[in-house]
């Protein structure tokens, strides 16, 4: 069935709900307007008021009453409206929802997910487009994990409702309306874990590491290098805390060149924690040095300027150039 | 109270009145009176008050009780309090890191725990060891997080005692996030004494200046959900006062968001009682929450890394002590004819024994073995956790029989 990010986002939490009683989804405008994206829509109306619960506006109370949800026995599904939205819960998120199930000696289970669409490219006003995640990547108690397409939407929105870890679950907002094949049938093959990396195009020259928005955007730079025959192979990471190193290993071992790619800004972002891995890991491997290409280390810049602010195509295959200078 | 009286007489919830105060210009905080909306039942020398506006909604409550209530809540009292004071103690031996003391506010705690039912569920901060020592919560348990050898560890559904939570308001959500489930699970109002539940979470004056606060009372107010807040106002958030911390006291601030707020006597044990007792019957059958602001005094430091002589007089505590709940409660007992000597000295004799107890469990509690700090990160396995754990065990026994590892 062909479907864009944005249903396949609807009909996995649709069947997550079918599944489980207990699945409750809270947030700003959930409900009858089914969300500022429409993620959630039709779901207040076929689950009723209980299950998906228009919350008072503020981020900390939504994920502080999610965490008394769930010690209560429910699975409390939580939208942040936009990325931008997220810091009055960040106390919540790394002082209690991170910590309590070690505080608690284990006694304690909080299966929480945090739902965040993040990243620009949509012509968006200020705190609409940013890309926090390495704030949470950063925080151990916490998964975080990023779909990039709506099979993945499908299928990874269910993987983190049912995970016992809290889940901070990341949407390329920007992919929301791209559509594609989505197969809803898990006898027609068991979808990937939750925490595994994807080759999402094999090659040999370059391995380009990618998640969320920007693995479409690695995909359209390796078709373009094809062209000038260069062969890029694109890992789509799909999680960002755990990584899933052995595949990411696997293919800079193979390719000998790394390039990182993602819209936050580089310094302390996801690139610089891969790009220590890498060269630890796969030091005798290396022809080059691990390049990042990312956002800028300024603010989120007004979204006349967020074209050359966010990496493209050009950028991407510039630092692959530079990678296969060395 | 009354000799003939019965306890839990009534099942229906009282009704709990709405104090309305108009606020023209800034407010005098006094510190050591809490003014005529405070419902009180005894006073500082354990003579029991008349009806009045203030306590009339609530003196069945009292009149239920019995006298073995009344020499119950006594023992709870001294217990309590000898329970802070040996925390204190072993703070000060080195065994503990810190110890925040209740001292003063035993009242306040029992006379709340008191009126919690088995399955209605606590939230507290980290201070109240009298409400975990009326949730039947081993003392033992809250050493750990004040020695460091844990965060707290205890199974908090073991007793529906949550575990203790230091950054000052974030439990008010997880309480109200809890009484919401509560209401999902359809134990509210049925009627059924043993099945309808409700949720109290404490914090202190500092406390509600705190956003998570706010928007709790802003969350259970929307869901009309089975709370309790309760307010311990011991007068000072470390070094500041009430008055750096609102203009109109908490208990005011309740109608804003929709719903009752009372302000009782916290140094009187059977006040306490009777109004979160009624709250908590409120809240239970359905009406909603309220918000008890408990008046009372820390009459320690904040915690044994604090000095309090640097920022308050002592006439105010000597005021105070005054207004001691325990002494206020034996005074009651005695001119009643509750209880007599015997009485007092038997619960005198229990809370040495208590001590003595607490005493040696803080002793023998052993340090956790060093790879423990590993576990319990996540519940499904995790490859770093797993990587730097083996790492780790690796390590230290690289030191095995060298200086270092012996």
């Amino acid at each position: 069935m062909k479907l864009s990010l944005a249903k396949g986002l609807n009909a996995g939490l649709r069947k997550a709900m079918e599944d489980d009683p207990k699945v409750v989804l809270m947030g700003e405008d959930v409900g009858k307007l089914g969300g500022v994206f429409r993620i959630t829509e039709g779901l207040q109306k076929d689950f009723g008021e209980d299950r998906v619960v228009d919350t008072p506006l503020a981020e900390s109370g939504i994920v502080g009453t999610a965490i008394g949800m769930a010690l209560r026995g429910y699975r409390p599904v939580v939208e942040i409206q936009f990325d931008g939205f997220i810091y009055p819960a960040f106390d919540q998120i790394i002082s209690q929802l991170a910590k309590m199930h070690a505080r608690s000696l284990g006694h304690l289970k909080l299966p929480i997910v945090i739902r965040v669409p993040f990243g620009g490219g949509i012509g968006a006003v200020e705190h609409h487009s940013e890309s926090n995640e390495a704030y949470f990547a950063h925080t151990a108690g916490l998964r975080v994990v990023a779909c990039a397409d709506p099979a993945d939407a499908y299928w990874m929105i269910q993987q983190a409702i049912a995970s016992d870890d809290p889940v901070m679950f990341y949407e390329p907002k920007r992919r929301y309306h791209e559509r594609a094949e989505v197969e809803l049938d898990e006898a027609a093959g068991a979808p990937l874990p939750l925490h595994s990396a994807r080759v999402a195009r094999p090659g040999d020259d370059v391995t380009v590491l990618a998640y969320g928005p920007m693995v479409k955007t690695c995909l359209d730079a390796a078709g373009a290098a094809q062209a000038e025959g260069k062969s890029l192979e694109v890992i789509d990471l799909r999680s960002l805390s755990p990584l899933d190193t052995d595949t990411i290993f696997a293919s800079v071992r193979k390719t000998g060149r790394c390039v990182v790619v993602h819209e936050a800004s580089t310094f302390l972002g996801m690139g610089a924690e891969l790009a220590a891995q890498v060269q630890r890991e796969c030091f005798y491997s290396l022809e080059a040095p691990v390049l990042r290409v990312g956002g800028y280390n300024i603010p989120y810049p007004p979204s006349r300027f967020e074209e050359d602010f966010l990496p493209d195509l050009d950028r991407i295959l510039d630092s692959v150039d530079q990678a296969l200078g060395f | 109270m009354s000799d003939d009286g019965m306890e839990q007489a009534s099942a229906a919830p009282a009704t709990v009145r709405h104090h309305e105060t108009v606020v023209s210009g800034p407010v005098e905080h006094d510190i050591t009176d809490g003014g005529p909306d405070m419902v009180q039942f005894v006073d500082g020398d354990g003579n029991r008050l008349p009806t009045s506006p203030s306590n009339a909604d609530y003196a069945q409550i009292v009149e239920d009780l019995t006298p073995e209530d009344g020499r119950s809540m006594y023992r709870d009292l001294v217990l309590v309090r000898r329970m802070d004071a040996e925390g204190h103690a072993l703070q000060r031996q080195g065994e503990l890191g810190l110890w925040p003391s209740l001292l003063g506010q035993e009242a306040a705690q029992v006379g709340a725990g008191r009126a919690m039912r088995r399955q209605d569920y606590a939230f507290p901060g980290y201070r109240e060891h009298g409400v975990a020592w009326c949730r039947d919560v081993p003392p033992e348990n809250l050493l750990g997080l004040f020695r460091g050898v844990n965060h707290g560890g205890w199974d908090s559904n073991a007793n529906n005692f949550h575990l203790y939570t230091i950054v000052i308001g974030n439990q008010m959500l997880h309480a109200t996030g809890y009484a919401m489930g509560i209401q999902r699970d359809g134990d509210v109002g049925t009627g059924d004494l043993d099945r309808d539940a409700a949720v109290m979470a404490f914090t202190g004056d500092g406390g509600t200046a705190q956003g998570d606060f706010n928007e709790a009372l802003v969350f259970a107010g929307v869901a009309n959900a089975p709370m309790v807040f309760f307010v311990q106002n011991n007068q000072w958030a470390i070094s500041e006062p009430n008055y750096k911390q609102f203009r109109i006291p908490p208990y005011q601030r309740a109608r804003g968001f929709g719903f009752p707020g009372v302000r009782v006597d916290g140094n009187d044990v059977l006040a306490v009682y009777a109004v979160t007792k009624a709250a908590l019957d409120a809240a239970r059958a359905g009406q909603g929450p309220t918000l008890i602001e408990a008046f009372t005094y820390r009459m320690g430091a904040h915690t044994t890394s604090d000095d309090p002589t640097k920022y308050r007089i002592a006439a105010e505590v000597d005021i105070w002590r005054e207004k001691d709940p325990i002494a206020r409660m034996r005074g009651f007992l005695a001119s009643k004819g509750y209880a007599d000597e015997a009485f007092f000295d038997a619960v005198d004799k229990e809370a040495d024994e208590l001590a003595a107890r607490i005493r040696t469990a803080c002793h023998e509690m052993p340090d956790p073995p060093k790879p423990a700090m590993f576990d319990n990160i996540y519940v499904d396995p995790h490859p770093v956790v797993e990587r730097e754990k083996a790492e780790f065990v690796a390590y230290q026994e690289s030191f095995a029989g060298t200086e270092a590892g012996q």
